[in-house]
């Protein structure tokens, strides 16, 4: 994948404010837009961005509108796996971070009523479901793999989320975050897997938690996820705030 | 037609309705966006072993194609729709492409070979017919494989009709494929017969005289 060129906050800062300005007095765009607009550098032409941004809002609400809760992603038989599945990230093999499972935690926040960071003994603790479904990359490739863990419908209702909230974020490990509609958080296959094909999920696929929502991109199912927040603030991503479309639905 | 001495001279006539001018133009734009777009998004994950050059593609990077592509589909899809709805409401499809048999687009096909075709204005011939048919075919082919790539999960049953999902990325490949041949072998026909290009920007042809034509409108 090719490097992207920040703009570097300071710089655009003016700008934004008077195109801030120029949203919220016209069309009310969401927050989510107006974050999206800060790290963007989709094209040169400031024009051709605000559009490609704007459509790409547009397209956010279109596929909020043909998502179904209840229509499950295809699922496989074990036979399907692909082997070897292939590392992805946005950094090489070598810096996957290390991280030990005994004192790991997410912690929570938001709008949820208990606050309590989790465990991986206590994740554990929580019905678990497996999936063998397709995960699509944003590039074109896919692979079928097997994950298991708790759907993060029950984990969301384990600690009292409010689930009329718009978004649930994450952040990872690694540095990379992301986010999700609630209606897409709560569809039954989004789960907070912990395991790869039946094993504890190796460092290169997310140990020791990461997120797996078949009916989003791939880049959307984060990995070592390391805190979890139900929030109406507009979370962005590491690859949406550099113009990724944010819904991503599949 | 005759001028009023009775002797034959050169008229101009309307062969091309504004609508289908209009969408023309549009689509031109539409499509360049499209395809331009597209192999930048297929240069992240090349399904043959060549990768479209970067000065051939728009967007500058992958978020950027993918921008540009989800961007340019609803002018080809809105304009697409309005020139379909007019070429079955309006009578233009069967007008212009119909009729067309197997031994006519033969014929024709001999004929322009031999550089014995004649083009007359505002009348396809048959092998032109069967390429405008041929193309609205790969058009809709692109649409329905790029509806079924973008979302397997939601429109499962249009994925599946087109195969699965790594299939149905070969299949917007092709109908890319014939919709980049389509318009290779329309500019090579444009350049050979240069009027047609200002006769589909202000709809009129010049017809010489004693040559009989076939107005569209």
């Amino acid at each position: 994948m090719r490097r992207t060129t920040l703009i570097r906050p300071r710089d655009a800062a003016p700008e934004l404010r008077k195109l801030e300005r120029r949203l919220m007095l016209k069309s009310g765009l969401s927050l989510g837009a107006l974050t999206m607009l800060t790290g963007c550098d989709l094209n040169d032409g400031d024009v051709f961005d605000r559009a490609l941004f704007a459509m790409s809002h547009f397209n956010d609400r279109v596929q909020a509108l043909l998502f179904s809760r209840t229509r499950l992603a295809a699922t496989f038989p074990a036979s399907r796996i692909t082997n070897p599945f292939r590392f992805n990230a946005f950094y090489d093999e070598d810096d996957v971070p290390d991280i030990d499972g005994a004192t790991w935690t997410m912690a929570v926040s938001g709008l949820v009523d208990d606050k309590t960071p989790w465990s991986l003994a206590r994740l554990r603790t929580l019905p678990q479901e497996s999936q063998i479904t397709r995960h699509i990359c944003i590039e074109g490739w896919s692979q079928i793999g097997e994950w298991s863990g708790v759907p993060l419908h029950v984990f969301l209702k384990r600690i009292g989320a409010d689930t009329r909230a718009k978004y649930v974020g994450f952040t990872c490990a690694d540095r990379y975050y992301t986010s999700l509609d609630m209606p897409s958080a709560l569809h039954p296959q989004t789960i907070l897997a912990l395991d790869f094909i039946g094993k504890p999920l190796p460092p290169d696929f997310g140990y020791p938690m990461r997120l797996r929502i078949p009916t989003k991109l791939g880049f959307k199912s984060a990995k070592h996820v390391v805190s979890l927040s139900v929030t109406n603030t507009y979370p962005g991503g590491y690859w949406e705030d550099q113009g990724y479309n944010w819904f991503s639905g599949t | 037609m005759q001028d009023t001495r009775g002797a034959p001279r050169e008229r101009w006539v309307t062969v091309h309705p504004l609508l289908v001018r209009v969408t023309h133009w549009v689509n031109a734009v539409a499509l360049v966006c499209m395809v331009m777009s597209g192999w930048e998004i297929y240069d992240a994950s090349p399904l043959l072993p060549f990768i479209f050059p970067p000065w051939m593609t728009l967007g500058g990077w992958l978020a950027g194609a993918i921008a540009w592509h989800f961007a340019a589909m609803w002018l080809l899809a809105v304009n697409g729709l309005v020139y379909v709805i007019y070429g079955i409401v309006g009578r233009h499809f069967r007008r212009s492409f119909f009729p067309l048999s197997a031994r006519s687009v033969w014929m024709d096909f001999r004929s322009a070979l031999a550089l014995r075709l004649h083009h007359t204005p505002g009348v396809y011939n048959a092998v032109q017919k069967l390429l405008y048919l041929v193309v609205l075919l790969f058009g809709l082919l692109a649409v329905l494989s790029g509806l079924a790539m973008w979302k397997p999960v939601q429109l499962w049953w249009l994925t599946a009709a087109l195969g699965s999902y790594s299939s149905v990325r070969w299949v917007h490949f092709v109908a890319m494929t014939g919709i980049v041949g389509f318009v290779v072998i329309h500019l090579i026909l444009v350049a050979v017969v240069p009027s047609t290009l200002p006769t589909m920007i202000t709809g009129r042809a010049r017809v010489p005289a004693g040559m009989e034509a076939h107005p569209d409108a």
